[in-house]
């Protein structure tokens, strides 16, 4: 809502510097946005009278003009207008002078003659034929006097003089306030904030004898969805301008100056917040109105020229035949007024706001009158909105108003109350406000305050409960001259197992030297292709968002590797030359059945660099496995038909699921060719992905110490041949089935493949470690126990090696 | 024999003086002292002696073997410290050449701030909750005083996956899951994602961060909301950091009110970063409106409280000099290694 400062304090005088009043009212709960002084770019521009005009010495198209601007002589100046002949009123920009979009006017020579300022346009002073119908576009604005304006002094300020020196003010109003859409709500939020008083009187006219039942006839057919219709006739219409104050404060507002009907219009809205319509009584045939739902398939073509197509829960104004309108949000083109109007049909109604919204949002047209109802204006409103109209008619003396109307009110009168009570409400607050000074607040606001109640005026719809009147009377207050306190009782505050899992899963990733990322949950569906999903896989069914940004982000992602693969992408392609990296976060996995979708954690790493290979990315997850206390994993190789649809994104023979018991924990690889060059990443890369829940429902947190060794280990070390596809594995987990109770670790320390081994076979070498806790152990029992592995392994197909 | 004693001490000392090495140091040793030394040879004729200049010579001679030995410890000591300064000399390396480093990861800068956030409110007693992004309408807007007509639905573009679900537009919808779980005392955050229909510029994302909080109990008054938000402000930004609060409107609380912090850069005088305001808004915040503790099954007679929603994104701008939210969600290593 933009407000004129001029048009405000035509109901309450706030002595108040500008940028003190945006503050205060801000506080009290009218946000400013911003303001803006009219014609503040205008300076040293002032009325001036034409007193000679001659022929330029050394053109054809410039005059010389002698100026009169109030300075006793007169000064030269040369324009090039068509329409200064001698005796004009103009505005004249002096030497020194400084116009709208920085412009500035210096004396000079034009084609060798003195010039010592100009002759400005409209155009030039940031002013449009619309604020100034008398005027011209192409040429000189020539001031004629008119009401409110009718004697100009020489030399006087040309702002002064017109009335270009209005602030604008821009407030947010939220969508409970629509009462301070409105110049007077607005006053009255301004006089309660500034404790002034408040002058609005009701507006009154005299009317002119005429029955208007006779002009016209109005039937509402939904009186669920349009509860109240006023309507007034004017007639031996004069359609003109409107006079230089309402324009102005049009102007200040924000809105373009039209005609006197139609700017009538818009101030009465303006003022009081309430919409009206003016219809030309030519175009409502039959004679009369009936706000009905629109019919199937009907159509209106609108004010601004486009036909729309409505449908049946869409409210129209109607006359016998057609649509007129769109009941609160615009009017109908062949209904508006034109320059041979002669008879006027005012409309005050009141539509629902829900309605009115829902059909404005369809055919995509918000408007002004669409933007007020939407939030539910009071059906009470009609009756000043109406009155005044044909008040502001009889002011411009610019029609004939019938002194009867017709008003068709289905409206619920009752007032809104709710508890008032004092106690509670500081309670509530934590404040010590008298119920003296609490019910001032509220007066000031409009509110009645009997029987313990609240009673709001019909123009505040939001005030329903006690704690809608806490608001009001916390506002007026202060908000800040609150006391602050703190919370009385104390709450021990509990850190879930699974935000402490999240929390160390994180120390974690950052100690092994990983970077976290953030990613958005929405992806392109076209992700699936590039990490070589299955057509049937079931991570291809996905929450889809129906209105997207783009295809980009239109689907909530059902798995978090193409998340990572276009980081590692973005990084390479930024020319990174390495990158460690992790992401905690959720993937979204539509479920049967249910409404909403799973939403399980998981944790995404990614690396790529030189010398990076699997065995990085392993021993990251060998590192995660055991800090959070999952043991004895089992690694299998994904290969060509792993059970985990992402497998498809890694190279089949590196590439490995990790479960434990049965439970599937995560996947992790090199990505695949395919893959790479999918995303566009011209190196390795190595991704896994990580189920947090399924890694919680294994871990085991608790912690046992292990009294430390009173006996020294003996070691012996093992090398041994084998076929290259046994997997080193399967001989870990038989050499640690073999030594029993007195293992005490395996560790692998050479794979070796090449000269003296033959072809197909590989020579793994190990480190036995074994401890008794009972005594030293003896060679014997060592050697037993390397006897023992030798025989396991000897059914695996190896054997030692004999160098 | 006193003449060869003290030409056995004078030449000892002679030659320990030149000693360059502790071999050559040992052999000296031997040479003078083992048992075929040289004193050892004279101190064997010591039988030969009479028993008037016996005592007297052994009296010389012992203190000649003291003072070799004390010579020969102190020759070694100082050779010793010798060749360790010439080992350390030979050893010294250029210090300014770069360290081999250890890398540690970082945490993402939302993640940073956000911890310090979650460890502000655990230390106030808050717990941290967690919700569904996909979220029912009903959660997302009806339960929180917001049904389909509702004006208010406009000012958060929403996307949606079907007539009743969409993606969360606040956290809000977790205090409503929260209020039907567990009775009062209520004292929660939940930090999570939250997803408008804006284009991607530099200060709007259609996938952003929010920490909601929510208290309810009995006697929950509007300057506990104050007090609480004061804290938070003075622990995230310090001890001067001053608030200010604004009436506004937000259909789930009653009363509203928009909260600003005084801006950090100018203390409240005003700057370019503040619009010369002197406070930047940072947070929405409010009483939590009786309809919504009926809702879920909270008598608003007996209990009030509070609720407030700040953007996560928005401090850690602010806290880091981010001027362009896009880098957030790019991850850049050359952006994420920064902090």
């Amino acid at each position: 809502m933009d407000l004129s400062m001029k048009w405000l304090a035509d109901y309450v005088k706030v002595e108040k510097p500008i940028r003190d009043f945006c503050y205060d009212m801000t506080m009290s709960g009218s946000k400013v946005e911003r303001y803006e002084v009219e014609g503040e770019e205008i300076s040293n521009v002032v009325v001036g009278k034409v007193l000679s005009v001659v022929p330029h010495e050394n053109s054809d198209h410039l005059v010389v003009c002698q100026v009169d601007v109030g300075k006793g002589e007169p000064i030269q100046i040369v324009t090039g207008a068509p329409n200064i002949h001698g005796g004009e009123i103009v505005p004249v920009a002096l030497d020194g002078s400084t116009l709208p979009r920085g412009v500035k006017i210096k004396k000079g020579k034009l084609r060798g003659v003195e010039s010592n300022g100009m002759l400005c346009s409209l155009g030039e002073l940031g002013l449009t034929v619309h604020d100034f119908p008398y005027a011209i576009e192409d040429g000189i604005f020539v001031l004629e006097p008119e009401a409110g304006c009718e004697n100009f002094v020489l030399g006087q300020d040309i702002k002064k003089a017109i009335g270009i020196d209005d602030t604008c003010v821009e407030f947010e109003i939220t969508s409970n306030r629509p009462d301070c859409m409105s110049v007077i709500g607005l006053a009255r939020e301004a006089a309660a904030t500034f404790d002034v008083p408040l002058n609005v009187k009701k507006p009154e006219f005299k009317g002119v004898d005429g029955d208007i039942n006779k002009e016209l006839a109005v039937e509402i057919k939904n009186t669920k969805l349009c509860q109240r219709y006023a309507a007034a006739v004017v007639k031996n219409v004069k359609i003109g301008p409107s006079p230089l104050w309402m324009r102005e404060r049009l102007r200040g507002c924000g809105v373009r100056p039209i005609n006197n009907f139609v700017d009538i219009t818009n101030y009465v809205m303006l003022e009081y917040g309430h919409p009206m319509h003016a219809f030309d009584s030519r175009y409502v045939e039959g004679g009369k109105i009936i706000i009905r739902n629109a019919e199937k398939g009907e159509t209106i073509t609108t004010l601004d020229g486009v036909e729309r197509e409505l449908s049946e829960e869409m409210l129209v104004i109607a006359d016998t035949k057609k649509p007129v309108a769109v009941a609160g949000v615009m009017g109908g083109e062949y209904s508006g007024i034109m320059d041979d109007t002669t008879t006027v049909v005012f409309e005050a109604a009141c539509f629902d706001g829900a309605s009115v919204r829902t059909t404005a949002k369809k055919l995509g047209m918000r408007t002004d009158a669409s933007s007020r109802f939407e939030k539910g204006l009071n059906p009470m409103g009609c009756t000043d909105a109406l009155a005044r109209a044909c008040e502001l008619v009889e002011m411009l003396g610019c029609g004939e108003v019938l002194k009867t109307t017709i008003d068709e009110d289905y409206s619920d009168k009752s007032p809104k109350t709710a508890v008032f009570d004092s106690k509670w409400i500081n309670n509530f607050l934590g404040t010590d406000i008298s119920e003296e000074q609490m019910i001032k607040y509220l007066e000031k606001l409009g509110f009645e305050v009997k029987d313990g109640q609240v009673v709001s005026p019909y123009w505040r719809i939001d005030i329903e409960c006690r704690a809608d009147v806490a608001e009001e009377v916390a506002r007026l207050y202060g908000y800040n001259n609150i006391t602050p306190t703190l919370i009385r009782g104390a709450a021990a505050a509990k850190i879930t197992p699974e935000q402490k899992f999240s929390r160390k899963l994180a120390a974690t990733m950052l100690a092994i030297g990983c970077n976290e990322i953030s990613t958005y949950s929405f992806v392109s569906p076209k992700n699936f292709d590039k990490i070589r999903l299955p057509e049937d896989s079931p991570l291809r069914k996905t929450v889809v968002i129906t209105n997207p940004l783009g295809e980009d982000t239109s689907v909530m992602r059902t798995t978090i590797i193409p998340s990572m693969c276009e980081v590692l992408a973005r990084n390479y392609n930024y020319r990174n030359p390495e990158a460690f990296l992790y992401e905690i976060g959720r993937e979204y996995i539509p479920v049967d059945g249910k409404e909403l979708p799973d939403e399980p954690d998981r944790l995404a790493i990614g690396m790529y660099g030189n010398g990076v290979d699997f065995y990085d990315i392993k021993g990251a997850v060998d590192e995660i496995m055991e800090e959070m206390g999952i043991s004895d994993c089992d690694v299998t190789a994904c290969g060509n038909d792993c059970e985990v649809s992402e497998a498809s994104a890694f190279h089949p023979g590196r590439s490995a699921v990790v479960t434990k018991n049965g439970v599937v924990l995560g996947i992790m690889g090199e990505l695949h060719p395919e893959t790479l060059e999918n995303y566009e990443i011209g190196v390795k890369a190595y991704v896994a992905k990580l189920n947090i829940p399924e890694m919680m429902s294994v871990s085991v947190t608790e912690k046992t110490y292990k009294p430390l060794p009173k006996f020294p280990a003996t070691t012996r070390d093992l090398s041994i041949i084998c076929d290259d596809a046994v997997p080193v594995a399967q001989l870990e987990k038989a050499i640690k089935k073999a030594v029993g109770n007195i293992l005490e670790s395996v560790k692998l320390f050479d794979v070796y493949k090449g000269k003296q081994i033959a072809e197909g076979k590989k020579s793994v070498s190990y480190t036995i470690s074994m401890r008794s806790h009972d005594g030293t152990l003896t060679d014997e029992q060592a050697d037993k126990a390397v006897k023992k592995v030798l025989k396991a392994l000897d059914e695996l197909g190896a054997s030692l090696r004999e160098i | 024999m006193r003449e060869a004693l003290e030409k056995i001490a004078a030449s000892a000392k002679e030659q320990l003086a030149k000693v360059a090495d502790i071999k050559e140091l040992e052999e000296l040793r031997i040479k003078f002292l083992g048992k075929k030394g040289e004193l050892t040879a004279i101190l064997k004729q010591m039988g030969g002696l009479s028993a008037e200049e016996r005592p007297v010579i052994g009296q010389l001679a012992n203190k000649v073997r003291a003072d070799i030995e004390q010579e020969i410890s102190e020759r070694a000591d100082s050779l010793k410290s010798e060749l360790s300064a010439k080992k350390m000399a030979e050893e010294t390396i250029d210090v300014t050449l770069p360290g081999k480093k250890r890398s540690v990861g970082k945490l993402h800068p939302l993640s940073i701030v956000l911890n310090e956030v979650e460890d502000i409110f655990t230390g106030m007693g808050f717990d941290i909750v967690d919700g569904p992004e996909v979220e029912t309408d009903h959660y997302c807007f009806e339960a929180l005083n917001m049904p389909k007509s509702h004006p208010a639905r406009d000012t958060q573009d929403t996307f949606y996956i079907n007539d009743n679900v969409v993606l969360r537009t606040q956290t809000s919808s977790v205090q409503i899951r929260t209020m039907e779980n567990r009775k009062p005392p209520i004292r929660i955050i939940s930090p999570g994602r939250v997803y408008r229909c804006d284009t991607v510029d530099a200060t709007h994302s259609p996938l952003f961060h929010q920490i909601e909080g929510l208290v309810v109990d009995k006697g929950i008054t509007m300057g506990d909301l104050i007090g609480t938000l004061e804290q938070l402000m003075k622990r995230l930004y310090g001890d001067d950091c001053k608030i200010r609060l604004r009436p506004h409107h937000f259909p789930y609380t009653e009363p509203s009110a928009e909260v600003d912090v005084m801006c950090y850069n100018c203390n409240g005088a005003g700057c370019p970063l503040c619009k010369n305001e002197g406070y930047i808004e940072l947070l929405g915040a409010g009483m939590v409106h009786p309809k919504v503790l009926e809702e879920c099954g909270i008598d608003p007679e007996v209990y009030s409280g509070f609720a407030f929603g700040v953007g996560l994104e928005r401090i850690v701008m602010r806290r880091f000099g981010i001027t362009d939210m896009r880098l957030l969600y790019e991850n850049d290593l050359r952006f994420l290694e920064q902090f």
